[in-house]
């Protein structure tokens, strides 16, 4: 069933190639639709017992004589994965109604980012997981190079790179694997023994090549270029699913193939996740473009899902796995509000130029969902942001004690970027006329003009919107709709210390 | 044994002979007639695919002279429907002039390839490379309204000429050593014994004069020129027909004549043998070969760079060995041959209609022809090792063997290089599909356009490239159950 999320998407993006262009947001739309709708199936219909394994759904002989199949299974972890990659692209659809040129091609590329994240999430077979991995990679350098804008060349290529980088290290790790254990299958790898030399330089090699795409720091410097330079959809796309696909590269085959190498080094992990996120953090409280900080609070945020994987206990784990749900949401709110509903409007990011338009009374809508996400993004309790951080420390807690006295001091930090991006765009005091005048405030000129003819907030844009906080305020009032999901699964692997 | 007999055994080459004959008759005696050449060509290529498939399954001529098994029959096959595909390309380019000449040295040097292909003794071996080569120069050379052809027949000429000479000499150290030319019998007599110097000079000759052929650094000079340069068709049959063959015969020669003194090339336990000597030409073809092409904007230029570091790439299955290792390199050197010719395919149809094939030749391609620009991006993605498509599978197929071969991982060096290769290549492919679908045409109203049988042989090939990489399983079965 859940393995049609796939094929849904796919047959989608081949439809686009040959239908007329006044279809194509129809097809993306119907398409991630129908993708989002198998997820939620199959979230209510699998019974729980079942996500505690990593249990195949299909099985076929791909190619015989390398031992490869073409093998999907699900567990709660990854049916977690497929379910925020459902809503996320179903609102970057909603989010991308206004794209005009080159529609269809901006569609398929998008809805190759999808389905190749599906099948990331769905694989248990190592090779073709790390098909759909790289197939990911290439429709994101067109999405961003062609309708992208800020610097979009030269962002894309930054970001292809370091994905290809990454691809590279992934690579020869899967080599070793595979050589070793002479297996590509997911769930014999992960009770093979491998020699603890071994682990010990394929473990970071692995774990090193999928943290690229998870924007582990000091490899991070792809993500706000990548994510200034993206077209909206592009952006939310990359913060919501692809860094995702890292992260759980990380812990479905690096550290469960190699759990002794995983011991060695999770450390060191830890001290990059925290880095990360304080750095992270730090250098979002600088930044003057509104994406610019959305970009750096998405490594910030990153660096949490580190942390939990460092932990090696169930609840840190399992934290982890809530905070890619969590953050794949609301990174791509974030990324709507400041993409669409605003740069579309205003025509810049800067946020002193923001903070003299009065947006919050032009744009009501967008403040309210600006308002929202970052809450959200804050750890406000009562948003998916907030179950997933304190799961995290919680299970920080038993292992790195100090890691979690830097963090908490750290959120701080992450608290303080998100209200001065808040209070700047939207809640900033109209800018006194001498200011403006004196030239320290850029403002286009005929803003006045422009802000009488601003364009209300679109219907497909409210109901992505809508789309988004409800996620975020369902899981975060009931977190236990995912977490009965993703520990069972979590415990059963064996890398828990 | 028989005149007839030989026939028999020999009839996909004397079908090619013969067709060759006809075209240039037919060239010579009407004028206007490269329509009817070409169908001619075509047709007795596809006679001759057919006489492969009614040859019986095991067979062995004079010692090795000429030798049929599923594996010679397959690569005849591949290079026969190369030079098919060349035979189209060749419709619409300018070497349409002298059809009849140029259409009959393509068959010629189809034979040549098909000698190769067939035989497992090295003097027929060498007849095969000559009669291969000399084709190719005039091939090369074959536009006289272009300089630049003519600096590309010198060339590869000349290097060509070169390599044959250190071919020669070798073969000639090594008929001196082991007393004969045929490779099963060199082998057993290599296994007795220490390895002498002179047999090492006579192998590393012998080593050398395929380097140039395959245009292995520090052997490839002559390689961008000769891409650059040269008719389309005629770059295309040299960078996919004649280098499937040339690692078809490599090879054989290598794992079967010289199994013996295989060496090892792992990292801290490098043994002398030949296996070092390829190692390193890997290593230097993929390093100079990804380098050198970042620099490049002319479309041509940068395919043979990377021709260099796909040569490289392919180099390893055969520095790792065995049955394994030798199936993955063909089943990479077949994949990459498809590759190119579709690619020179586009490149021949671009530069048709705008006069040039460098980076702002292509610019804005696809608003200017969706399905070029669609064809040309799944190649360029294929040689880039993206999947789906059968470079990626290549590249993992081949990776994977060659780090499985080393006792412990010892060949871990030469599969990261060649990955670190395979990043850097990533840019300027990358580049060319940035001309292609984000750069604005300097000229906006320029549409490529294409005949009906351009279209339908480029397609064909994108499918095969697509097909091959999402189903390897059905070349790469047949590669392996036709190695013994």
């Amino acid at each position: 069933m859940i393995a049609w999320t796939i094929y849904a998407t796919f047959a989608g993006a081949l439809a686009l190639l040959f239908l007329p262009r006044a279809f194509s947001r129809w097809i993306a739309l119907l398409t991630t639709v129908a993708g989002f709708a198998i997820s939620l199936i199959a979230l209510f219909q699998t019974p729980i017992a079942d996500l505690a394994r990593f249990t195949t759904i299909v099985r076929i002989p791909w190619v015989a004589a390398l031992g490869m199949n073409y093998h999907l299974a699900v567990d709660g972890i990854s049916l977690t994965m497929v379910l925020v990659t459902g809503i996320v692209s179903v609102s970057t659809v909603l989010f991308s109604w206004d794209i005009e040129h080159r529609q269809n091609e901006f569609f398929f590329w998008l809805l190759l980012v999808v389905a190749g994240s599906y099948g990331v999430f769905l694989s248990a077979d190592l090779f073709l997981l790390f098909v759909f991995y790289e197939l990911v990679i290439v429709p994101k350098y067109f999405l961003i190079a062609i309708f992208g804008s800020t610097n979009k060349e030269y962002g894309a290529m930054k970001l292809t790179l370091y994905s290809f980088f990454g691809g590279a290290l992934v690579f020869i790790g899967i080599l070793a694997a595979y050589v070793t254990a002479g297996t590509l299958d997911l769930n014999q790898l992960a009770q093979f023994q491998f020699a603890p030399q071994l682990q010990l330089w394929a473990f970071p090699v692995l774990f090193l090549g999928f943290a690229v795409l998870a924007g582990v720091w000091p490899l991070h410097t792809w993500a706000p270029t990548g994510h200034v330079a993206a077209p909206t959809a592009g952006s939310m796309l990359l913060a919501g699913i692809v860094m995702k696909l890292g992260a759980y590269g990380g812990l479905r085959v690096a550290m469960n193939f190699f759990p002794r190498g995983f011991h060695a080094w999770s450390n060191l992990i830890a001290v990059l996740a925290v880095i990360g996120i304080l750095y992270a953090a730090a250098v979002a409280l600088r930044q003057s473009d509104l994406k610019f900080v959305i970009g750096y609070s998405s490594v910030s945020h990153m660096g949490f899902v580190l942390l939990g994987l460092a932990t090696a206990n169930a609840l840190g784990v399992s934290g982890a796995v809530l905070q890619m749900f969590s953050h794949g949401v609301i990174a791509a709110l974030l990324f709507a509000v400041a993409g669409r509903m605003l740069y579309r409007r205003t025509h810049t990011r800067e946020l002193d130029a923001l903070s003299g338009m009065n947006l919050s009374r032009a744009l009501p809508f967008a403040a309210f969902t600006f308002v929202i996400a970052s809450a959200a993004s804050m750890g406000i309790p009562g948003f998916s942001g907030f179950a997933a951080e304190i799961t995290i420390l919680i299970g920080a807690w038993k292992t790195f004690p100090i890691a979690v006295w830097i963090t908490g001091a750290g959120m701080v930090l992450v608290a303080a970027f998100t209200l001065r991006a808040l209070k700047k765009s939207f809640l900033g005091d109209a800018v006194s006329s001498v200011r403006m005048q004196e030239g320290r405030v850029q403002v286009d000129p005929d803003w006045n003009e422009q802000s009488n003819s601003m364009p209300p907030i679109t219907v497909p844009e409210k109901w992505g919107a809508c789309l988004l906080m409800f996620a975020t305020f369902a899981i975060g009032l009931y977190p236990k709709l995912l977490l009965d999901r993703i520990q069972p699964a979590v415990e059963a692997m064996r890398f828990l210390k | 044994m028989s005149y007839l007999e030989l026939l028999k055994l020999a009839a996909p080459e004397a079908v090619v002979v013969v067709t060759a004959l006809i075209v240039l008759t037919i060239g010579l005696t009407t004028e206007r007639a490269s329509a009817f050449c070409s169908v001619v060509a075509a047709l007795g290529l596809v006679v001759a695919i057919g006489a492969v498939l009614m040859l019986p399954q095991n067979a062995t001529l004079s010692g090795g002279m000429l030798v049929i098994t599923p594996l010679t029959s397959l690569f005849k096959i591949i290079c026969l429907a190369l030079a098919l595909f060349t035979v189209f390309l060749a419709r619409n380019d300018r070497t349409s002039r002298n059809p009849g000449e140029y259409l009959a040295m393509l068959l010629l040097a189809t034979i040549g390839l098909m000698l190769l292909v067939g035989s497992e003794e090295l003097l027929m071996i060498f007849i095969g490379l000559e009669l291969t080569g000399l084709s190719l120069y005039v091939m090369a050379a074959f536009d006289k309204t272009d300089i630049r052809s003519a600096e590309a027949g010198l060339k590869y000429f000349l290097f060509g000429s070169t390599a044959s000479a250190f071919t020669l000499f070798g073969i000639s150290f090594i008929y001196g050593m082991s007393g004969t030319t045929s490779l099963a019998a060199i082998g057993q007599k290599l296994s007795s014994g220490p390895i002498q110097p002179l047999l090492a000079v006579g192998i590393v000759m012998t080593l050398i004069g395929f380097a140039f052929k395959i245009a292995a650094a520090p052997f490839h000079l002559w390689a961008p020129d000769a891409y650059q340069g040269a008719p389309v068709p005629s770059a295309a049959f040299i960078a996919s027909g004649s280098k499937v063959a040339s690692f078809v015969v490599l090879g054989k020669i290598v794992l079967v004549g010289f199994a013996p003194v295989h060496g090892s090339a792992d990292w801290h336990a490098m043994v002398a043998g030949w296996s070092p000597v390829l190692a390193a030409l890997a290593a230097l073809s993929i390093l100079v070969g990804n380098l050198v092409a970042l620099a490049q904007t002319n479309v041509r230029r940068l395919l043979a760079y990377s021709a260099v570091a796909h040569g490289g790439y392919t180099l390893l299955g055969l520095v790792a060995g065995g049955r394994a290792g030798f199936s993955a390199t063909l089943f990479y050197t077949t994949i990459y041959a498809v590759t190119l010719v579709g690619a020179f395919g586009v490149v021949g149809l671009v530069r048709r209609q705008t006069g040039g094939d460098d980076f702002q030749n292509f610019a804005g391609l696809s608003s200017r022809s969706p399905l070029l620009a669609g064809c040309m991006s799944i190649f360029i993605l294929s040689l880039a090792g993206i999947p789906p498509l059968a470079g990626f599978f290549g590249k993992f197929y081949l990776f994977s063997v060659t780090l499985g071969a080393g006792g412990n991982h010892g060949l871990l060096w030469l599969v990261a290089l060649a990955l670190f290769g395979s990043l850097i290549s990533l840019y300027y492919y990358l580049i060319v599909l940035k001309v292609i679908f984000v750069d604005e045409a300097a000229t906006p109203t320029s549409v490529v356009k294409a005949d009906l049988l351009s279209r339908i042989s480029l397609t064909l090939l994108a499918l095969l490239v697509l097909i091959l990489g999402i189903t390897p399983g059905a070349l790469a079965a047949r590669i392996i159950a036709s190695l013994p």
